[in-house]
């Protein structure tokens, strides 16, 4: 890892890299207030389309809107296709892992992952036990958190194997592309992504329960207009032609799930919920969810209906499992992992959290079950105020936390106030898994705004960019 | 189709036309209180049309007088009246977040642009002119949502829904719009004619935009006879109760060709049909013009509470 982040735009002599070349060109072409008008009116585009996300504990207004960066991120067809394949990989493994975890235990058994590590973690859900889900997939949609360090240099920061977010933004960045720079598009040839409801709609079908007649019956089971991802499950749901349902449309009934229809109950099939394990089912997880379905988990044992993705998935992607994840490869499909793992440390270890203690002014911490960039340190951005916090907490609580390097995160050009200048970027790749692995060209770019930052979630001040994958 | 989309549909039709209509009957009341003469009758004028709209009660627990400005911000813009302008988009809007799947693109657009519109007006900029000029876009707002969902949503159950809702809505708004001055259209010995009613006969044929083409359906001066019949039996007359009954037999009927049977929704359709089917203006007010009305009002509630029990909604 180098001290000066790798720039995707130019090389490290300030001549611009081959895949932005006609970007660097059109860019130039652009008159004075092109961009900034371009930029204004992303913004009342996507304000009109309702395309907002809810932020916690906020005070202003319930939604918001992700700033939406106009400058898109190109990927060249050859880094790409490097990339799919270590996803692939990595999607293929883990799928085997939860299948095995949820079965003989062999990898335990063989001692490469520890037992305790999985029997004692909170994501391990043992009614998921001796369940054979269709075509023994578990996760079936992911978004895997990727930061590139150098031209063919990506890690993977987290897999997302329970209800990955962010699809939406992906599909509507390009469309807002579409509309505002339709003259780019000509001159490049960009790989579609607008095929992804359609893959989706294709994914679940594929891993319908038997016995079913006809075209499956498909729905999207959302928390509700209050989640911050209720935009994503409407705009799925109406992409892929499916039914939005909440908990309260749908029932079991004799081990079989319906929804209340106009006409009285109808049958569903297969569930693409956005609802998290523990509020599924109140009969089985936990009782006082109202946002779940009484009875879901037992038609799902039964195998009357498919739930996408199953429950229990969470623990291959807690973040203490991903440090063996390359061993999880090796054990399965016997290969070495083609996509880094960032080295990560482990606190409960005297001799890590040591080094760890010393270091926290170069390091990131983070809790092992925080998301959205809550609950995180960027120790090069620290204050002294907030190691000392960060310090006590590690000690309080060692297995809590895990410890990385900080990764010099690649840097896009990106619109600001005073032009175009470099920020700091992440990529979250989308890929299905049903009776085919197949992952969309292309993603969700996240972009830290504020110069220098290295935190690019929305809730924190990051916004988007449309990711171009080239075709070749 | 989801009873819940059904029913947010449905509802999502009835917000927006009430919407329109509170910013109606507040027109109203308000042009009747700028014009009034005597002490004391302005405010009259403004109680008695919250009385119509069955927001006077909330209003008199907040306010001690029912001046102009007081009124305006209580039916237009006040969270704490369930039928204000801004409660009506509000509802519209969560009512649309929810089935966003079920509208067409142009029909969440316009009401989501609403929205935001109108949230971002501050109500202590409204006065004067600028009260004159939102009461007429918010009057717009209605007619963009009927238009997009007029051109651009397919026509199946989600269709039938949503028309129920708007003239459901509607009838119950005529209804009360006639019922808020009956007395006025009532043939009495004295003042039969007077400037008063023919002020008062204006305002209630302003409230449901009839004004101009009253003139073009009767070639007459305004009489009370009349407008009774304008606004209760003409049905090429778009807010009548004879038109809106026509609609909700209209799609009711498309709800029975979709789904092959007949529901208590039918039946309650029916009941109102009757109520209208062999009216004539002696008969009404022999029946007595209020008595009527108020039968009226209450047998185009029982649709609502029919539709929710014959397709699930809850």
């Amino acid at each position: 890892m180098s001290a000066t982040p790798f720039d995707e735009m130019h090389n490290a002599d300030g001549s611009v890299r081959e895949p932005y070349l006609i970007l660097e060109e059109w860019l130039k072409e652009q008159p004075p207030q092109a961009l900034s008008l371009m930029s204004n009116d992303a913004e009342s585009l996507f304000r009109r389309l309702g395309i907002t996300f809810a932020v916690y504990g906020s005070n202003e207004g319930s939604e918001k809107l992700i700033p939406f960066d106009i400058i898109p991120r190109i990927v060249s067809a050859i880094e790409w296709r490097k990339l799919s394949k270590g996803i692939e990989q990595r999607v293929r493994a883990l799928n085997a892992f939860l299948h095995d975890i949820y079965h003989r235990q062999e990898i335990l058994k063989a001692g490469r992952v520890p037992e305790k590590l999985i029997l004692n973690n909170s994501a391990f859900c043992p009614e998921m036990m001796g369940l054979d889900p269709a075509r023994g997939v578990y996760s079936h949609i992911i978004g895997v958190d990727m930061v590139r360090v150098g031209p063919d240099d990506w890690y993977v920061l987290e897999d997302n194997l329970r209800t990955p977010s962010g699809v939406s933004y992906m599909l509507e960045n390009r469309e807002a592309m579409l509309q505002l720079a339709p003259e780019l598009f000509q001159r490049y040839k960009v790989a579609s992504v607008e095929t992804y409801p359609e893959t989706l709609r294709r994914t679940m079908e594929s891993v319908a329960p038997a016995g079913v007649n006809g075209a499956p019956n498909l729905v999207v089971l959302t928390p509700g207009i209050h989640n911050s991802a209720y935009f994503e499950h409407s705009f799925l749901a109406d992409q892929m032609g499916a039914e939005l349902c909440e908990g309260q449309d749908l029932f079991v009934e004799n081990g079989k799930v319906y929804m209340r229809t106009t006409t009285g109950p109808e049958r569903v099939d297969v569930i693409y919920r956005r609802i998290d394990d523990d509020f599924l089912d109140p009969l089985t997880f936990r009782p006082d969810s109202m946002l779940g379905v009484p009875g879901l988990f037992d038609a799902y044992r039964a195998g009357t209906v498919t739930l996408v993705n199953a429950p229990g998935t969470g623990i291959a992607d807690d973040k203490a499992v991903y440090t063996y994840v390359p061993e999880i490869i090796e054990f399965y499909l016997g290969e070495k992992a083609l996509l880094k793992n960032v080295p990560t440390y482990n606190c409960t270890d005297l001799d890590q959290r040591a080094y760890v203690l010393e270091h926290l002014q170069e390091l990131v911490v983070k809790e092992v079950h925080g998301s959205g960039g809550y609950g995180m340190m960027v120790g090069p951005a620290s204050t002294k105020a907030m190691r000392e916090e960060f310090r006590r907490k590690i000690l309080a609580r060692p297995d809590n936390y895990i410890v990385q390097p900080t990764l010099a995160l690649s840097t896009c050009p990106t619109f600001v106030d005073r032009g175009i200048a470099p920020r700091h970027v992440d990529l979250r790749p989308y890929v299905l898994v049903g009776d085919d692995i197949r992952i969309t060209p292309g993603g969700l770019t996240r972009v830290a705004l504020k110069k220098g930052s290295l935190v690019v979630n929305s809730s924190q001040g990051g916004g988007t960019k449309d990711t171009w994958v080239l075709e070749e | 189709m989801l009873g819940r989309t059904a029913q947010n549909l449905f509802w999502l039709s009835r917000y927006i036309e009430r919407a329109e209509n509170m910013a109606r009957m507040f027109e109203v009341g308000y042009r009747m209180s700028l014009t009034s003469r005597r002490e004391g009758s302005a405010s009259e004028h403004l109680i008695s049309m919250m009385q119509a709209a069955e927001v006077d009660e909330g209003f008199n627990l907040k306010y001690k007088q029912a001046d102009v400005n007081a009124v305006a911000h209580y039916m237009l813009f006040d969270e704490e009246n369930y039928s204000s302008v801004r409660s009506c988009l509000l509802a519209a809007r969560t009512n649309a977040r929810s089935v966003r799947t079920a509208l067409t693109l142009d029909m969440w657009e316009s009401i989501n642009s609403a929205w935001l519109e109108f949230s971002a007006i501050r109500p202590r900029d409204v006065n004067g002119a600028k009260l004159q000029e939102l009461l007429g876009w918010i009057k717009q707002v209605s007619h963009r949502y009927r238009g997009a969902l007029l051109s651009t949503f397919l026509r199946d159950s989600g269709y039938a829904f949503s028309q129920l809702g708007n003239f459901v809505e509607r009838a119950d708004n005529t209804a009360r719009i006639l019922d808020m001055k009956y007395y006025v259209l009532l043939p009495r010995a004295s003042l039969v004619g007077s400037d008063v009613d023919v002020a008062q006969w204006t305002m209630i044929l302003r409230a449901a935009s009839a004004h101009r083409s009253y003139r073009h359906v009767y070639h007459d001066r305004y009489k009370a006879w009349n407008i009774a019949d304008y606004l209760i039996l003409r049905s090429e007359m778009p807010r009548s109760l004879s038109f809106c009954v026509d609609w909700i037999n209209r799609t009711i009927d498309m709800l029975e060709d979709i789904y092959g049977t007949r529901t208590k929704g039918h039946d309650a359709a029916d009941s109102v049909t009757a109520l209208l089917a062999d009216a004539t203006v002696d008969r009404i007010f022999e029946y007595g013009l209020h008595e009527f009305l108020t039968e009226f009002i209450h047998r185009n509630n029982q649709i609502t509470e029919a539709l929710a029990e014959s397709y699930n909604f809850y």
